[in-house]
């Protein structure tokens, strides 16, 4: 096992035996999340990898405050979640920036809705945009920019609010290869990047879900392979892989390709599974 | 992008200009021949109803012609009508319709995102909504007479009645289907429930409710013309109904051209109003373009 947690420290995220049942419309119960134990230490990359439509998004709406658990308990900085709490980020797999607002005015949502004033807001806003290559774009509207631009405008918007923990779900799946490769490494400058930004000078806790390993391992410190639905982990691989990483150059090295395999091995079983389930409700 | 690209283009650009222009014009053109059909189309109708109506192919006293319903304009508006000013007759139900349709949008907008957003509300309202609506609201107009009297209160009413259910309706529909993501966004970032129906749930409702608006205006007119004719002491539906009191088809048509004008007056402004709303919108996706 490894953990960022200083010891006296409460780790940032904790998941202990959570579970999470939804009510269908039609009154049938589905158990998206079962007896689920996740830790993720103080500054600590977790992704989170399984097969598709297993649970994962489930997982960051339990941390985040936006659904409450069934059974179990969900601890944030040593405090349950009861509500949605002011230092957890989101980034979101659709587009979830808000077509009628600027791109500017997108990114000053977080801090106006906070209570922040307004002038001290468009400062941090645009010094974000800057960061994300943005500051020209500044007075457009998001129809008017690209996949790649947009996802970029959604960054700002969490970052601009100074996240302790960060949680993005397949944030970069609707984007192309390249595209994506680009935004990974962003990603990563962005929160290496936060390090001087925060007061207590340390980087956002972030649990990042994806379907895609590679991107799992050159983003993370630790990937959590879940199972197939219900969702529990199954099996934690740290990855000991030097930072600052670049992604498109890392997946090359022997190294990775072996945790990859070692990695895919657990995986590619619970991928089986949710296939083969899938072809018998077909069928 | 597209900048770059015509930049870049160098030698044919001259040859692709030189096309932009010849397609430019033909464009133009067309756009021309279109209304130059319109007008004719417009002109062959008119001619053929005065020459019909003139030469005794239809009855003149119950089918009016062009010109006879053009005199009436004229006369209304250079010597007034038995009710007083044309201006006048035009203000007061253009007021009447206004006041009906403001107070019926807000009132349709409020209580639809209301119910839309609070669960309970709907659920407790929902079937008396749909009985009211099931209800043919022009037949209140009779009743509001009586309540309100001949002023324009009850005409204002029967336009708030009609204008009421559409908007309603959309914005309740609109409220409903917001992207549950950006609502969602919207409470990570941190917004109160206030913040989030006044600045998620309203601003990604406002194209149902435009949609109503272009609708419900009409219906605002009709009301308050409705109610005019029951009974009043000023407007284009007295216009109307005095004039077919005294068999003066001309008349009745003559109101019936101004209403038309109003209207069409009123829907340009809405179509105004929507562009400038709706700038953050992907391409001209408002009606009429």
């Amino acid at each position: 096992m490894i953990s960022g947690t200083p010891p006296g420290h409460a780790p940032a995220i904790e998941l202990r035996g959570a579970s999470k049942v939804f009510r269908t419309p039609s009154g049938a119960s589905h158990t998206a999340v079962r007896d689920l134990d996740l830790t993720v230490g103080q500054g600590e990359f977790v992704a989170v990898v399984g097969p598709t439509g297993c649970g994962k998004s489930t997982t960051l709406t339990l941390v985040s405050g936006l659904e409450e658990p069934t059974e179990g308990d969900v601890l944030v900085g040593g405090e349950q979640v009861t509500g949605i709490r002011p230092e957890v980020g989101f980034v979101f797999q659709q587009d979830a920036v808000f077509p009628w607002r600027t791109v500017l005015s997108n990114v000053t949502a977080g801090p106006r809705f906070r209570g922040v004033p307004r002038a001290e807001a468009r400062e941090r806003a645009r010094d974000w945009l800057g960061r994300v290559g943005l500051a020209a774009f500044a007075d457009r509207y998001p129809h008017q920019l690209s996949g790649g631009q947009r996802k970029r405008v959604a960054l700002a918007q969490t970052f601009v609010c100074d996240p302790a923990i960060l949680l993005m779900d397949e944030p970069f799946s609707a984007l192309d290869v390249q595209t994506r490769a680009l935004m990974s490494d962003e990603l990563l400058e962005l929160w290496g990047g936060s390090h001087g930004s925060r007061p207590g000078g340390r980087a956002a806790s972030v649990i990042f879900v994806t379907h895609d390993l590679e991107e799992a391992i050159a983003l993370a410190d630790k990937v959590v392979v879940m199972t197939a639905g219900p969702a529990t982990v199954k099996q934690v691989f740290p990855v000991r892989l030097p930072r600052p990483r670049k992604v498109e150059s890392i997946r090359l090295e022997p190294e990775f390709v072996e945790i990859y395999r070692e990695i895919w091995s657990s995986l590619g079983e619970e991928v089986r599974i949710t296939r083969e389930r899938g072809a018998s409700r077909v069928a | 992008m597209s900048l770059e690209s015509v930049e870049s283009v160098g030698a044919p650009a001259a040859l692709a200009l030189g096309r932009t222009s010849a397609r430019a014009k033909a464009a133009r053109q067309r756009r021309l021949t279109v209304y130059a059909a319109r007008v004719l189309v417009l002109a062959v109708v008119l001619a053929a109803w005065e020459l019909s109506a003139r030469n005794g192919v239809i009855d003149p006293f119950n089918f009016s012609m062009p010109s006879k319903i053009w005199d009436q304009i004229v006369q209304w508006t250079l010597h007034g009508t038995a009710q007083g000013s044309l201006g006048e007759q035009i203000w007061y139900t253009l007021y009447e319709a206004l006041l009906g349709w403001a107070l019926g949008v807000t009132g349709g907008v409020v209580l639809g995102t209301a119910l839309g957003r609070v669960r309970f509300l709907a659920d407790v309202f929902g079937p008396y909504i749909k009985v009211l609506n099931a209800l043919p609201r022009i037949v209140l107009a009779p009743i509001f007479l009586i309540w309100f009297g001949l002023g324009p209160a009850s005409k204002v009413a029967s336009a708030v009645v009609l204008v009421f259910f559409p908007v309603f309706f959309n914005a309740f529909q609109g409220a409903r289907e917001v992207d549950r993501n950006l609502v969602a966004n919207a409470r990570i970032l941190g917004a109160s429930n206030r913040r989030v129906t006044l600045q998620v749930v309203i601003p990604s409702a406002t194209s149902w409710i435009f949609t109503s608006l272009h609708v419900s205006f009409g219906f605002a007119l009709i009301g308050a013309i409705v109610g005019e004719y029951i009974g009043a002491t000023k407007g284009i539906g007295l216009l109307v109904s005095a004039s077919q009191g005294t068999f003066n088809t001309a008349g009745v048509y003559a109101a019936m051209v101004i209403l038309a004008v109003v209207a069409l007056l009123a829907e340009g402004l809405l179509t105004f109003a929507e562009k400038r709303l709706f700038r953050w919108k992907p391409g001209g996706s408002g009606p009429g373009e």
